[in-house]
C-alpha cells in the first residue's frame, strides 16, 4: 500500500488527447453545426455522385470478376465516404499515395474508370493514369507506402513549395512498423503530410481487437508527437472536414496530422473472400443502418439540394459511364509479351535485350 | 593526383555529386555531424546543411523507403546504411517498390535512388556486421548491383550510380575502407557502370572477382606468376546486370575461369557466372570453373573469420590445380 501511495503523488508530466468529428447522424439528421463548405450544396451534390459512381462502379467490377473478365478486386462498400472526402479535399499539385481500398480518391482526382480496370485486370499500363501525374499507384503490401509519403513531403519542405502528401492506408496498417517509422519521422522534421487510416474494423479476417489494445487508431499520433483525430467515417462531411483541416494546416507549414476515419467494410475484402467465414450476418445488418450514401441522401433531400428525379438521373448516368469505360477496358489489346523488359530500366542492359529479343521471337542480333 | 584511401574517394564522390546537383540528399544514420560511422560522409553536413545530410531516426526501413518516396519527387537521394548485415528490413522497399516503380507505373514515375552500405569481413566487427549478401540483390530484376574494389573504382563508380536514373545498391568494401590508397582525380569523371574492369592481363587464366576479396585475389597474382601461370584479373565492378561479354571474352582467351567471392558459396553470384559459362563459353574451357568462397556457414565472428574469407593462399591452390587439369 506503500508503493501505492507514493504513485499517487508522482506528478503527471504530459496528457494527450483524442477529438472525435460526426456532423450527422445515420438519419441524416445534424448533430452539431456544420462545417463552412456545407452550405456549397455543388460540393455536397459532387461528393454524393463521386460516392455512388464508385459503389455502382464496384458492382460492375464484381460482376466482371464473376464472369472472368477482371481479377482480384477490393471494394469499398459502406466505406466510400472516406476515399471520396479525402481527395476531395486535396488540391491537384498535392500527391496521392493510396492503399489498393482508395478508388474512390483516385476517381475523384481525374483516373479514368477504365484505368482502374485495367489495373485490376492484370496490366501495368493501369498505373499510367490519367490522374495527377505525381500520384503514386496503389499500394499493395500493406503500410509500405507511409515512408514514401514521408520522403514526398521531405521533398516539398526541401524546396518549400506548399504541397502536402496524403497517405491512405487501412487499420491492419497501423500495426506495421512501416507506417510507424514514417509517421515518426514526419513529426521529427515537421513534415506536409497527412496519414488516413480508414478503419473498417476488419483486416480481412482479424478484428480491431486484435490488431491492437489501443482505444483508438488516431492515439498512435501521439507516439509521433502530433495530432490524431478520430472521425465517422461513415459521415463524408467529418472526414471532408476533418481533411480539409489537416491538409490546410500541413500546408502552412503546421506539420503531420492524422485521421482515423471510423467506418465499416459491409462487403468480402476482396473478390477472392468470403467475410461470412468469421463474422456474422447481424453485425453486417446492424452496420448496414449506418452506411455513407444513405446518410448524405437523407441529408440532402431534407436540404432540397436533391430530389427523387436527380436520383434516377445520376444512376442512369453514372450507369452509362461505367457501361462506357467497361467497353473501353474489354476492347484494349494486351500488351505484346516482350513489353515487360520496356520499363525494366531507362536504358534496358543488353544481357536482358537479348531475353526481349528471345521472348518476341527475333533472332539474337 | 591526390593519394587517398577509399573511404575518402567515396567522401569526395559523395561532396562532388552534391556540388554538381542540388537535388542530391544524402540521408541515414549518424551521416550528419559524426560523418557517418566510417566518416563516408565526414564534412558534408557543414557544407551543404542539415536539409541535404540529415540524420534519421534508427530505422533502415524508413531510410530505404524516404529515399522511394524522394526519388519519385525528383530528388535523388543517397541513403547509407551502416552495416550490409542491417539492410534486410530494406528488402521489402528494394524488391516492392525501389525496383519497380518505373515499371509499375509504365515510366510515369521512376526511382533514381542510391543505397550505399559496406559489406565484408576482415574488421574484426562484433556480430551481424560482417555479411556479404549480394547475390540476394543481384536477384532482384530492376535494380542495379555495384561494388567498387578501389579509390579510384569507388569515385567513379558512385559518380555513375548517383548520376544513372534508376535505383542502384552500392555495396563498399569495409576492409578496404582505408587499407586500400590509390590516387584519385576529383574531375567529376564517372566509370561505366554494368561494366567490368580488367584489372591484369593474362593468358593462362580467369579470375574474376569483385569488392573487398579483389584485394586477395589481385595479390594471388604474383604468386602464380612466379610459379609461370599468368593470370587475368577481372573486377566484376557490376554485378547487377554483369559484363557478360567481358568474362566470356576473357576465357575465350585463357580456358579456364575461376571466381572468388567472399560471400558463402550456394547461390552465391559466382554460380550465375558458372552458369554463364555453361550456356555460352563451354567450348572455350579447358578446365572446369572453378569457385574460391566463404563457406555455406554463418560468417564466424571475429576470432574465426580469417578462415572464413577466401585467402591469397586458396586462391593460388585453386587456379594451379586449373592450370593442371587435363
Amino acid at each position: 500500500m506503500a508503493s501505492k501511495r507514493a504513485n499517487q503523488e508522482l506528478p503527471v508530466i504530459a496528457r494527450f488527447e483524442v477529438r472525435y468529428r460526426n456532423y450527422l447522424a445515420p438519419d441524416g439528421s445534424i448533430n452539431r453545426p456544420l462545417p463552412a463548405f456545407a452550405s456549397d450544396a455543388r460540393l455536397l451534390v459532387a461528393l454524393y455522385r463521386f460516392m455512388l459512381l464508385l459503389r455502382l462502379f464496384d458492382r460492375k467490377a464484381v460482376a466482371l470478376q464473376r464472369t472472368g473478365r477482371l481479377g482480384t478486386y477490393a471494394v469499398s462498400l459502406g466505406q466510400e465516404a472516406v476515399s471520396v472526402g479525402i481527395a476531395s479535399a486535396m488540391r491537384e499539385e498535392d500527391v496521392l499515395l493510396p492503399s489498393y481500398r482508395d478508388n474512390g480518391a483516385l476517381i475523384w482526382r481525374g483516373v479514368k474508370l477504365e484505368e482502374i480496370l485495367l489495373f485490376w485486370g492484370g496490366d501495368e499500363r493501369g498505373n499510367h493514369f490519367s490522374g495527377p501525374e505525381h500520384d503514386f499507384p496503389f499500394c499493395v503490401p500493406v503500410g509500405s507506402q507511409a515512408p514514401h509519403a514521408a520522403g514526398v513531403a521531405y521533398a516539398f519542405k526541401l524546396r518549400k513549395e506548399p504541397r502536402v502528401a496524403v497517405c491512405m492506408f487501412g487499420d491492419g496498417a497501423t500495426s506495421k512498423g512501416d507506417v510507424y517509422e514514417a509517421m515518426n519521422f514526419a513529426g521529427v522534421h515537421n513534415l506536409p503530410v497527412v496519414f488516413v487510416a480508414t478503419n473498417n474494423q476488419w483486416a480481412i479476417s482479424v478484428p480491431l481487437r486484435q490488431q491492437t489494445a489501443c482505444e483508438t487508431l488516431a492515439q498512435k499520433a501521439i507516439a509521433a508527437g502530433f495530432t490524431g483525430e478520430q472521425v465517422d467515417g461513415s459521415d463524408v462531411l467529418a472526414v471532408r472536414a476533418a481533411a480539409e483541416e489537416a491538409i490546410t494546416a500541413a500546408r502552412e507549414g503546421k506539420g503531420p496530422r492524422f485521421i482515423e476515419a471510423v467506418t465499416y467494410r459491409l462487403s468480402d475484402h476482396t473478390t477472392s473472400d468470403d467475410a461470412s467465414r468469421y463474422r456474422s450476418p447481424d453485425e453486417v445488418q446492424a452496420h448496414w443502418k449506418k452506411e455513407p450514401i444513405a446518410r448524405l441522401r437523407s441529408y440532402l433531400l431534407s436540404r432540397k439540394m436533391w430530389s427523387k428525379a436527380d436520383e434516377e438521373k445520376l444512376a442512369a448516368d453514372c450507369n452509362e459511364r461505367i457501361e462506357a469505360a467497361v467497353e473501353r477496358y474489354l476492347a484494349t489489346a494486351p500488351r505484346r509479351p516482350e513489353t515487360m523488359f520496356d520499363h525494366l530500366y531507362a536504358n534496358l542492359p543488353e544481357a536482358y535485350a537479348a531475353q526481349r529479343r528471345e521472348l518476341a521471337g527475333e533472332r539474337d542480333a | 593526383m591526390p593519394e587517398m584511401t577509399l573511404v575518402e574517394a567515396v567522401n569526395l564522390a559523395l561532396a562532388r555529386a552534391m556540388q554538381d546537383d542540388p537535388g542530391v540528399v544524402v540521408l541515414g544514420e549518424d551521416v550528419g555531424i559524426n560523418g557517418g560511422v566510417f566518416r563516408a560522409t565526414a564534412g558534408l553536413q557543414k557544407r551543404f546543411g542539415s536539409e541535404r545530410v540529415l540524420d534519421t531516426p534508427l530505422a533502415e526501413l524508413l531510410i530505404s523507403g524516404l529515399c522511394v518516396g524522394m526519388a519519385a519527387q525528383g530528388l535523388k537521394p543517397v541513403g547509407e546504411i551502416q552495416f550490409m548485415g542491417f539492410i534486410y528490413p530494406c528488402l521489402d522497399q528494394l524488391v516492392n517498390h525501389a525496383s519497380r516503380m518505373r515499371n509499375r507505373t509504365q515510366g510515369r514515375l521512376t526511382c533514381p535512388m542510391v543505397l550505399r552500405t559496406p559489406h565484408g569481413a576482415g574488421i574484426r566487427a562484433p556480430e551481424h556486421h560482417s555479411e556479404s549478401t549480394e547475390a540476394m540483390l543481384a536477384h532482384i530484376p530492376g535494380l542495379r548491383v555495384v561494388m567498387p574494389s578501389s579509390p579510384e573504382s569507388a569515385y567513379g563508380l558512385l559518380l555513375a550510380a548517383i548520376r544513372d536514373p534508376d535505383p542502384v545498391v552500392f555495396l563498399e568494401p569495409t576492409r578496404l575502407y582505408r587499407a586500400a590508397k590509390g590516387e584519385v582525380e576529383d574531375n567529376g569523371e564517372a566509370l561505366p557502370l554494368d561494366h567490368a574492369f580488367v584489372l591484369r592481363d593474362g593468358r593462362d587464366i580467369t579470375i574474376i572477382s569483385w569488392g573487398a576479396a579483389l584485394k586477395e585475389t589481385t595479390a594471388a597474382a604474383d604468386p602464380l606468376s612466379a610459379e609461370g601461370i599468368s593470370a587475368e584479373i577481372i573486377d566484376l565492378a557490376t554485378l547487377k546486370p554483369y559484363d557478360e561479354d567481358a568474362v566470356l571474352s576473357s576465357v575465350a582467351k585463357t580456358g579456364r575461369c575461376l571466381i572468388v567471392h567472399e560471400a558463402a558459396r550456394t547461390g552465391g553470384f559466382g554460380a550465375e557466372i558458372a552458369a554463364t559459362l555453361a550456356e555460352r563459353g563451354l567450348a572455350s574451357l579447358l578446365a572446369p570453373v572453378t569457385r574460391v568462397t566463404g563457406y555455406d556457414t554463418i560468417i564466424p565472428m571475429a576470432r574465426l573469420e580469417q578462415y572464413y574469407m577466401p585467402s591469397v593462399e586458396r586462391i593460388v591452390t585453386a587456379a594451379r590445380k586449373l592450370c593442371q587439369f587435363s
